[in-house]
């Protein structure tokens, strides 16, 4: 079974939950950039939650199913069609033998995933599928989708089958789960973050206008990171750091002054000062944001991120139980 | 025990911490670096990911969830962060038990100058040395490599002499092969992979830093040391991939 590139878009990788466990010989995390986009569409096909997706950014990916195929398209709203006809986020569907899927403009959200029932079959790297672009290997070909490639899938577990024989039986389900409690697609948008390694080291200017003025999205983010436009920050005196570890949402500011966000493909390690960390739960959010959205952020205490970070994961058992319960698997 | 001084942690978000472990660049301080990381993937807590050893600091990544259902939720006082920093307070009493490890000492050939080391007589002339003064330099110390990062497999080496540290280029080359060899200021190491760059490049080893198939995929890990030596052109072409320096 498998899918022809009919059009590859602007950026369509495979991608899981990340590679790690090898940041220590200093191989990127990657993986999808929105997880919890990523973890609801695998589990929408039957899938385990981390199997390999496709993230499609910004817009353009078509596709031709070989076979009668089961979906599930999650993230952001990128005017999804099948043979022209609309499709739905965030619900379970079959596409026919033949039938093309096309990917459009983002009007919400930055990143479409999609899950195909059985998986993406790329070879495992490091324990990953994971696109690692830089270094060419994961995902198909260590590259983003082209024209004219052939992906194939995985054979269809127990509870693939399952939910492709419900779907089969009595179409696409007339209920979506709820996105919102997950991720915000809005395009302004407001980021919790914590108190960064180096925060005390910049000066009450900067800690005010932090949390006080809007910060825009430049064209020039990717997937290694989200570069940022507004008032510059600075510290009281120049710091000399000697580089160590930094995370998903470190958000490190150059000489410039100009916040940078740390995402999915950032490098293992960092020298610049860290004002602040954006917390895991909102991490999602931040991954839908299209270049030029307004950011605010909003200091929040550790503890607090702890909390909301266990209440999502609890909130993603919850929806899992709920999907598994209505496809019966 | 009780009187054990606790170490310095930094919380890094809601899902990591980077404990230090000293300040500036020494092979003591790394040498705790290591046993933490040691003694943490022999023991890891319930939800650790894994760690990263930077110069004088250790990267602890975790899964706070892990931790707190490890907890049995709420109901044992505390939060995930504070069930971690206590664990890895108690793990480290036993930092200083551990003896004192050398690490390998990983032979690395290099063809110096020609083609493969444009900058060589840059270096040579920048210090009123001849080439073959920089190359004896370059080979004489084992270099300590105290963290991987900035590219897969890419070493960030101490010891380089100060007779022949030399400031970058002024323009930085679009594209340095793999392999090749380079000083930078006082910093010398190896790019694994092909990629843009600024450093001085004076050489070429044709042995593979990074090998994604291979377990682990880097040839070096934190603690390693490496000692660099010459070669010729037949040897080079001859030992492509072999790490000896006969």
């Amino acid at each position: 079974m498998s899918v022809n590139v009919l059009n590859a878009g602007l950026l369509t990788t495979v991608q899981d939950i990340g590679r790690t466990g090898s940041q220590k010989f200093g191989v990127l995390v990657s993986g999808a950039m929105d997880s919890y986009s990523m973890r609801i569409a695998n589990l929408l096909v039957g899938n385990d939650e981390r199997e390999g997706i496709l993230e499609i950014t910004l817009f353009g990916t078509t596709l031709q199913f070989e076979e009668d195929t089961l979906i599930a398209i999650t993230g952001g709203d990128l005017q999804t069609t099948v043979d022209g006809i609309p499709v739905a986020n965030w619900r379970p569907l079959i596409v026919k033998k033949g039938s093309i899927l096309k990917f459009g403009f983002a009007i919400e959200g930055c990143r479409a995933y999609l899950a195909i029932a059985g998986g993406i079959d790329v070879s495992v790297v490091m324990d990953s599928k994971s696109t690692y672009m830089v270094a060419g290997i994961g995902g198909f070909n260590g590259r983003a989708l082209q024209q004219n490639d052939q992906l194939s899938f995985g054979p269809l577990t127990e509870s693939n089958a399952k939910v492709f024989a419900l779907i089969e039986r009595e179409g696409t389900p007339d209920w979506a789960v709820p996105h919102h409690p997950l991720i915000s697609l809005a395009s302004t948008q407001t980021i919790r973050m914590i108190e960064g390694t180096e925060y005390q080291h910049f000066d009450e200017a900067s800690k005010q206008r932090l949390v006080s003025e809007p910060y825009v999205v430049t064209p020039q983010s990717n997937r290694m990171g989200l570069r940022l436009e507004g008032q510059a920050l600075s510290l009281t005196e120049k710091l000399e750091l000697l580089s160590e570890g930094v995370t998903f949402g470190t958000v490190q500011i150059p000489p410039n002054g100009k916040p940078i966000i740390l995402m999915a493909d950032r490098q293992t390690a960092g020298g610049y000062p860290k004002i602040g960390q954006v917390i895991t739960a909102d991490l999602g959010s931040l991954s839908q944001v299209k270049p030029n959205a307004k950011l605010y952020f909003q200091l929040i205490t550790h503890a607090q991120a702890e909390r909301e970070l266990i209440a999502k994961e609890e909130l993603i058992k919850q929806i899992k139980i709920g999907i598994q319960h209505k496809l019966h698997y | 025990m009780s009187d054990q001084k606790s170490l310095d942690i930094k919380v890094l978000g809601d899902s990591a911490i980077i404990i230090k472990l000293g300040e500036g660049i020494h092979p003591s301080i790394h040498q705790q670096v290591k046993n933490l990381s040691y003694l943490l993937d022999e023991y890891p807590f319930d939800g650790f990911i894994e760690s990263v050893p930077a110069y004088n600091s250790l990267a602890v990544y975790y899964s706070p969830y892990l931790v707190y259902q490890s907890m049995n939720g709420f109901q044992i006082d505390g939060t995930p962060i504070e069930k971690v920093t206590d664990y890895i307070n108690q793990l480290a009493i036993q930092i200083s038990d551990l003896p004192v490890t050398e690490g390998r000492v990983v032979e690395i050939p290099v063809l110096y100058g020609g083609e493969f080391g444009p900058d060589l007589e840059i270096v040579a002339e920048t210090h009123g040395m001849s080439v073959e003064e920089v190359i004896t330099i370059h080979t004489t110390p084992e270099y300590l490599v105290y963290m991987i990062g900035f590219a897969p497999g890419f070493p960030f080496l101490g010891g380089l002499d100060e007779r022949i540290a030399t400031p970058r280029k002024l323009t930085p080359r679009t594209s340095i092969p793999p392999g090749s060899v380079g000083i930078a200021g006082k910093q010398t190491g190896v790019y694994p992979l092909e990629t843009p760059g600024g450093w001085q490049i004076i050489g070429r080893t044709p042995t593979d830093l990074f090998v994604p198939d291979m377990s682990p995929p880097s040839l070096l890990q934190s603690g390693d040391k490496i000692k660099f030596c010459p070669m010729t052109q037949e040897e080079y072409d001859e030992q492509k991939k072999v790490m000896t320096c006969q």
